[in-house]
């Protein structure tokens, strides 16, 4: 699976605007996650995740700024995600099922604040983007 | 449960289906017979998509008056989307994940996560109905 140009410029494009709101983005889709998938919680024993938190803001810009970063090197995901790859498969090991439960919901939070942009195809291409960023985060699982 | 009810509705069930055949587009391959889907905006104008998203929205309008037996309620549809649509349970999934998107498009702010909570127990407990009269 990869992106086509057309995929490409919708990423792109709708970024610019994604990354003014970053980082209530990333705490919002992480809001969304605990409350929809309460079993993500088990791999954050200690966070405090109360809305508002300074910890889950901190987080959720972190993996907002590393959305950002593969769309940053769009042509090279692999490459850009190389470090948070290692690091998934070693240390935090995170179930592969999960990338799809947070991509869910950062789709379901860009929906909610752009929904003039967020047409089937940009839908279709967000879709397609982060499972890509998500099979580079788990492909050094085994 | 009260987003269902607002005038949106009519066009919910139709943008739901839609996006379901354009973001993944192999769920294409139950609807051989419904004509142009060979691009986004054919499949958007395409009255026999429009049609069946409004059959699909009606489902979700009885499941939602019979939230307390999901079960019973899709019990026929379960057999008919096993035995005569062979249609994989993954699909509803797919298209309950796709409904949530669209609540959260079309109501924004409103879709708070806890709306969005309460959605997708909703959504799961109906895949989970249409998937219980599999064999």
């Amino acid at each position: 699976m990869s992106l086509t140009k057309t995929e490409r410029a919708i990423i792109v494009s709708m970024w610019g605007k994604i990354s003014t709101q970053a980082d209530a983005i990333g705490t919002e889709t992480l809001e969304r996650l605990f409350l929809s998938y309460p079993q993500t919680k088990t791999y954050f024993p200690h966070f405090d995740l109360h809305a508002g938190s300074a910890q889950l803001r901190a987080h959720g810009s972190k993996v907002v700024a590393a959305v950002g970063d593969a769309v940053k090197s769009i042509d090279n995901i692999a490459g850009a995600l190389a470090r948070l790859s290692e690091l998934h498969a070693y240390i935090l090991r995170v179930d592969p099922v999960n990338f799809k439960l947070l991509s869910h919901c950062l789709l379901v939070t860009v929906a909610a604040r752009f929904p003039a942009d967020f047409t089937a195809e940009a839908h279709a291409a967000w879709d397609k983007f982060l499972s890509i960023v998500s099979s580079v985060l788990t492909e050094k699982y085994r | 449960m009260a987003l269902l009810g607002e005038r949106k509705r009519k066009d919910l069930s139709f943008l739901q289906f839609t996006r379901l055949l354009v973001v993944y587009p192999w769920t294409q391959r139950f609807f051989d017979n419904f004509g142009n889907l060979s691009s986004a905006s054919a499949i958007m104008g395409n009255p026999k998509v429009k049609a069946h998203g409004k059959k699909v929205l009606t489902s979700l309008g009885e499941a939602i008056k019979n939230m307390d037996d999901l079960k019973g309620t899709f019990a026929h549809l379960s057999e008919l989307h096993c035995d005569r649509l062979h249609v994989d349970p993954e699909n509803f999934k797919l298209l309950g994940n796709e409904l949530v998107i669209v609540l959260a498009k079309y109501f924004g702010k409103e879709f708070t996560p806890q709306v969005q909570a309460a959605w997708q127990k909703m959504v799961a407990g109906v895949s989970i109905a249409l998937a219980h009269k599999y064999h």
